[in-house]
């Protein structure tokens, strides 16, 4: 085998085999830090507060929100497309840079792919409870009923929960058939005991034999392979809610790729602000480094661009359509009521990702970690311009209204993000955060090598 | 083979000889070694996916990339035909002015299904394929296996392999233990 010495080590520090294992399970298997129990009560108080938020909306009803006549999706389909584009990141890293065999995803992989499901959890919340009759939430599934009708499959919203639960399941089992030989690990690490049993039934029984590595590996390829259009199909069929109807600045073709490129915007972003507290908080910098930030980097690049151009396509088609109501909609944005939300999404978006041409930046953690931050917030009010601004000024002049959201709306926000710090704050002390079996295969090539094993043939 | 290694493994008597690496590399020139004097390997157990393993134990590349695709097929077909029949038989109503039979907008849900259908059967497949299942009773041969510890187990039920033939075939190579 062959380490070109031209191309930065992905693991950094002479290790073995099993140093790799005892850096990523200590931690696991230590007890947690201060500051675990600092963000665990944290998060914890978050979600209690959303919890009650969610009770309180159920319990009083929508009318508690300040959504109104004209503007009637407003705050809550404003975080649930942000959550669902923040969980596309996770996929897009398990899936599509397993196809294209990138090595550096696999420190990373683990977490992100459980910041999926936990986005997704947290954005299924939202329509849910958007439907302010929660318990009515069966009429969606296409069951011989009493009522005598089916739902309507022609609808964007129907695709939505075919795409959501199907998105939801496939990468709950994605990242639990990468996680079975790592809780076997986990359970060979332990000793006998209540622990044991439990890792040793999550672990399916895992024995490492030369035939289940390979349908192991074919499995995840496999999956990768159809998680790959999937996770572009969520989003698009997201996107459509908006698209297929008839509202200007909803109604436009490049709705699609632009909302997929800016959910693996946002998720690269919600990915980088994660570990770079993790890989301090369980020390593993020398799996999750600088290196590693910097390629994330290049890719919020890649995307923040094409979110660039897709607003100014928006922009430019807003003047060649010759729509008088497309053509308000921008002059809406841009100057309306609500123009503070176009340009703080303008500078947190465009601009901000911009600066990571210059190399000293994006290999800066404080200046990353607080630009995922930035891009998060321009990310949550980029949805937020598309929907609220198109809505608050109606076809009518006298529908025209603004919307001010409440604190019940703050506190559901608030909430999902507790839920999903708490869930990740709770994975990281179950599971291994980064996947074991994966670094330790890469090991003997992309490690760091003492001079002479440099060049090394089989 | 496999029903062999599970029998052979349940009875937890000298039939099988293990022997024991710390790396890749020594234990694929040990597989090569032992495959040209004719030994019988049973299983070889490794922390992480050993690449040229597959060729060297002539492991057939799995059909579970099939089967998903028949059952991908399968989800396609129940997915629209399904929607079909609602709209077409079942309670044909006019949606916006469009047909009955609004194939186009029956896609999203039939590619959704499609991949639902064949991830799940792929993954059930390998499970099964593998014998993963929950079971608290499961002991390892190893369990340093999962972490550092590279296994070839070697069928010594035909009386012919004993240990010491298997250590003087693999003196030069460098193993952590033989038994």
């Amino acid at each position: 085998m062959f380490q070109s010495p031209l191309r930065k080590p992905l693991i950094e520090g002479t290790k073995s085999y099993r140093s790799i294992t005892t850096d990523i399970i200590d931690p696991m298997m230590n007890k947690p830090g201060k500051l675990w129990y600092f963000g665990v009560t944290l998060s914890g108080a978050a979600m209690m507060f959303g919890l009650f938020m969610m009770f309180w909306t159920v319990w009083q009803g929508i009318g508690t929100w300040g959504e109104n006549r004209t503007v009637g999706w407003a705050f809550e389909i404003t975080t649930f497309v942000w959550w669902i584009g923040i969980g596309h990141a996770g996929t897009f890293i398990s899936a599509i840079l397993l196809l294209f065999r990138q090595k550096w995803r696999n420190s990373i992989n683990r977490s992100a792919e459980a910041m999926t499901i936990f986005a997704v959890i947290c954005a299924a919340l939202f329509p849910l409870i958007h439907l302010g009759r929660p318990l009515l939430t069966f009429f969606i599934f296409p069951y011989p009923n009493t009522r005598g009708v089916w739902v309507n499959f022609n609808s964007p919203l129907v695709w939505d929960v075919f795409a959501i639960s199907t998105y939801f399941t496939i990468s709950l089992i994605f990242w639990y058939v990468g996680l079975i030989p790592d809780i076997g690990t986990v359970r060979d690490k332990l000793k006998k005991g209540f622990k044991k049993s439990i890792y040793n039934f999550l672990s399916f029984s895992w024995k490492g034999s030369a035939r289940d590595w390979h349908r192991h590996e074919i499995t995840s390829i496999m999956l990768a392979a159809i998680a790959t259009p999937l996770v572009l199909s969520v989003h698009s069929i997201v996107s459509m809610d908006f698209a297929t109807s008839v509202l200007p600045g909803w109604h436009t073709t490049i709705f699609p790729p632009y909302f997929v490129a800016g959910a693996i915007y946002s998720g690269f972003a919600m990915v980088l602000t994660l570990l770079i507290i993790a890989r301090k908080a369980m020390k593993l910098e020398d799996y999750i480094t600088v290196d590693h930030v910097e390629s994330m980097n290049k890719i919020l690049i890649a995307t923040g661009s094409i979110v660039a151009l897709a607003y100014i396509a928006e922009i430019f088609i807003s003047w060649y359509s010759a729509d008088e109501y497309e053509y308000y909609n921008l002059v809406n944005r841009v100057t309306g009521p609500y123009n503070w939300a176009f340009w703080i999404m303008i500078i947190c978006n465009v601009v901000s990702s911009q600066l990571l041409w210059i190399k000293k930046l994006r290999t800066n953690l404080a200046f990353t970690f607080f630009l995922s931050i930035v891009i998060n917030v321009g990310m949550w009010f980029e949805r937020f311009v598309i929907i609220v601004i198109s809505l608050h000024r109606d076809f009518l002049t006298s529908s025209w209204t603004m919307y001010k959201p409440t604190i019940v709306e703050f506190g559901l926000l608030i909430g999902t993000l507790g839920i999903f710090f708490t869930s990740f704050f709770l994975f990281i002390r179950v599971f291994p955060v980064i996947s074991i079996f994966e670094v330790k295969s890469i090991h003997r090539i992309s490690g760091e090598k003492k001079g002479k094993d440099l060049i090394s043939n089989e | 083979m496999k029903k062999k290694v599970k029998t052979l493994l349940a009875m937890n008597s000298r039939n099988y000889i293990s022997v024991f690496f710390s790396d890749e590399e020594p234990l694929l020139q040990a597989v090569r070694k032992l495959l040209a004097s004719n030994e019988t390997i049973l299983d070889v157990r490794s922390p992480f996916p050993v690449h040229g393993l597959d060729k060297l134990l002539s492991i057939k590349r799995s059909r579970i990339p099939v089967g998903g695709f028949i059952f991908g097929a399968l989800g396609a077909t129940l997915a629209f035909s399904f929607m079909a029949w609602v709209f077409t038989v079942s309670y044909p109503l006019i949606i916006g002015g469009k047909p009955y039979f609004a194939a186009p907008s029956f896609i999203p849900i039939t590619f959704e299904c499609t991949v639902l259908f064949a991830g799940i059967s792929m993954v059930a497949a390998m499970l099964i394929r593998s014998r993963l299942k929950p079971d608290i009773r499961f002991v390892p041969v190893d369990e340093k296996i999962t972490d550092d510890l590279f296994v070839v187990l070697i069928d010594s039920a035909n009386g012919k392999t004993t240990l010491e033939k298997i250590r003087s075939a693999l003196s030069d190579i460098q193993t952590v233990e033989i038994r």
